[in-house]
């Protein structure tokens, strides 16, 4: 901690002299470079790939016909993605509400299990979850995926569903309940809207987080088939002899980016709420 | 005013009056039952999630670290303490913890240095502060896996850019192996994880520094407080618990890296960077032993558990002071 004070004030004291743009500015191309290259690298002409002068869409062509073929992973990554998503949603959704509004034996039990998730390390239960996937039949299956990468969503999205609903008040509800709705209508007609910001923010986090994962596939999926698009295009590197195609790789790097960057762009938002919270704080 | 559970299987288009009258009669005792079992209800695909997913796996991983356990003939029966002694005896062990131990020290430093300096860089009223928060934080919506990948590429002899730019800066002299070496392997690594994570964490800064009300810098400015005096005195414990935040989860994720070096080194060059949870990994897929993959899963958790402990108790007495 002494060390990092000591750094930081020497950093402060330097940042008083130089120019703010030029400190901000440079940092920001340091930010912007490994982007703008690849995405560069992908269309240009390089030896030992698709696209071996010039510049054009050689690369993705490889990336298109790749073992099952782009179409195939993009496909498995939608469908993981999706069901993660839809998953996190749905439990948190009913959760939130249950532990917002209801009390219940197991309550606290229940919740601080919830929490607990992220206090234990991802390795660990995936050598368990690989055994007993094989035992429910979901071994090398895009369900089981699904399923395992939800349950890693759970604390921040139980957490994150919780707090939105404690900050509706109470008369929306009960005024609801008044009217004749049972809690399940109070929840679907009146609850759902006020809710709607923070499942926008838990949706947002379960997709980067489906979209992205790496080590789960690997470990919960065996067919290549099946694979969603990070382990694909990490496969693809070991591809044709021992001889490397960082041009397909790139290309890859470039379909798994953008959709992330765009939903960054559009729901920046949503995804600050989500710091904002405290949920990270679990 | 509550409707009993069974209710809302019954003919939904009772006439909200008549709905009235009926939950009236009903006792208060019976009001609150029912509003329990509700709540059982809603709760119960998060109980169902956490005891199939996540406490079920755990009892499982405890009784795979004390039995037989091949990748493919399954559970043969207990033999324990075994694999807890073949993890510990394994020469790749202590390379690995050790190994994993550096890699943390020296990412934890450098992340949470240059993350406190970018929010304080957009966290000042400039025009264009807007624009460098969301460039600096645009690495981290990419998934680790897709940055590494992106790194590969990067860091590559043949089409890398990095070599070329740094002789012609006239930095170096010879084209750099950014991965041939176990040094910079390492340092390769720590760079990747910094562009990826440092405005992860300068956004968790960011919002405590906002937490910080602006009177109090008005007063230590009108005071005549320097930048310098401000930044030790005020901005920085006060910004306490954010920072305890930021070092906690940047230690954890550090302590389970895995993605970064199982696709830029694979654990190479000569197994030098080895972390912790790939030697789970190789356990039990490539040695096909998940028995010791547990044991050391555990020991992973146990000292996860601890430092975890620890932390919060250090957070607590910050919290006192």
């Amino acid at each position: 901690m002494s060390i990092m004070r000591g750094d930081t004030t020497v950093l402060t004291r330097a940042l008083g002299r130089t120019p703010y743009y030029v400190v901000a500015g440079g940092l920001a191309v340091i930010f912007l470079f490994p982007l703008v290259w690849n995405a560069w690298a992908s269309v240009s002409g390089q030896p030992g790939t698709a696209q071996e002068s010039g510049h054009g869409l050689g690369n993705y062509r490889t990336l298109l016909d790749y073992d099952a073929g782009l179409w195939r992973y993009l496909l498995n990554s939608t469908v993981v993605s999706a069901l993660t998503v839809a998953l996190t949603l749905g439990v948190s959704l009913l959760g939130g509400y249950a532990f917002a509004r209801f009390d219940f034996p197991g309550k606290n039990l229940l919740f601080l299990l919830t929490l607990a998730i992220l206090m234990v390390p991802y390795a660990t239960l995936l050598i368990p979850l690989y055994v007993l996937l094989g035992r429910l039949h979901l071994q090398n299956s895009l369900v089981g995926l699904s399923l395992v990468l939800a349950m890693f969503q759970l604390p921040f999205a139980t957490f994150m569903m919780r707090i939105s609903f404690e900050a509706v008040p109470r008369e929306l509800e009960e005024s609801a309940l008044v009217d004749g709705c049972g809690t399940a209508g109070a929840l679907r007609r009146v609850l759902l809207p006020a809710v709607r910001p923070g499942l926008i923010t838990v949706g947002l986090f379960a997709f980067l987080a489906a979209w992205n994962d790496f080590i789960a596939p690997l470990i919960l999926i065996s067919d290549s088939e099946k694979a969603p698009l990070p382990l694909a295009v990490a496969n693809l590197r070991q591809q044709s002899m021992g001889a490397v195609d960082y041009g397909a790789t790139e290309a890859g790097v470039v379909v798994l980016a953008v959709p992330c960057l765009l939903l960054f762009l559009l729901l920046q938002r949503h995804y600050v709420r989500g710091f904002m919270s405290g949920a990270l704080k679990g | 005013m509550q409707v009993k559970a069974a209710d809302r299987t019954a003919p939904t288009h009772r006439s909200p009056p008549e709905r009235r009258t009926r939950s009236r009669r009903r006792t208060p005792a019976r009001r609150w039952t029912s509003r329990k079992a509700q709540g059982l209800a809603y709760a119960a695909p998060t109980a169902v999630f956490v005891t199939v997913f996540f406490v079920l796996p755990l009892l499982l991983v405890g009784q795979m670290s004390l039995s037989d356990w091949p990748l493919l003939a399954g559970d043969r029966g207990v033999n324990a303490p075994k694999n807890y002694t073949d993890a510990a005896d394994s020469t790749l062990f202590w390379p690995a913890v050790r190994f994993t131990l550096l890699y943390t020290v020296i990412v934890t430093v450098v992340l949470l240095a240059l993350a406190l300096l970018l929010a304080l860089l957009v966290q000042e009223f400039r025009p264009g502060a807007g624009f460098f928060r969301t460039v600096y934080f645009l690495p981290s919506a990419l998934g680790l896996a897709s940055a590494s990948l992106l790194f590969w590429g990067l860091y590559s002899p043949t089409t890398g850019p990095l070599s070329s730019i740094l002789e012609s800066l006239g930095l170096v002299d010879d084209p750099v192996s950014f991965l041939g070496t176990s040094t910079s392997a390492l340092l390769s690594t720590v760079f990747l994880i910094v562009w990826k994570f440092a405005g992860f964490y300068m956004l968790i800064l960011l919002v405590g520094l906002q937490r910080i009300p602006h009177e109090v810098f008005e007063a230590a400015r009108m005071d005549g407080a320097s930048r310098g005096q401000i930044f030790r005195s005020i901005t920085l414990p006060l910004l306490r618990p954010s920072l305890a935040l930021c070092l906690l989860l940047c230690v954890t994720g550090s302590l389970l890296a895995f993605d970064q070096f199982f696709i830029l080194t694979k654990g190479g060059p000569d197994n030098s960077t080895v972390t912790v949870v790939q030697l789970i990994y190789r356990e039990a897929f490539q040695r096909l032993d998940l028995g010791t993959a547990a044991a050391l899963s555990i020991i992973v958790l146990a000292v996860l558990l601890l430092l975890n402990a620890l932390q919060f108790r250090g957070l607590r007495r910050a919290d006192e002071s």
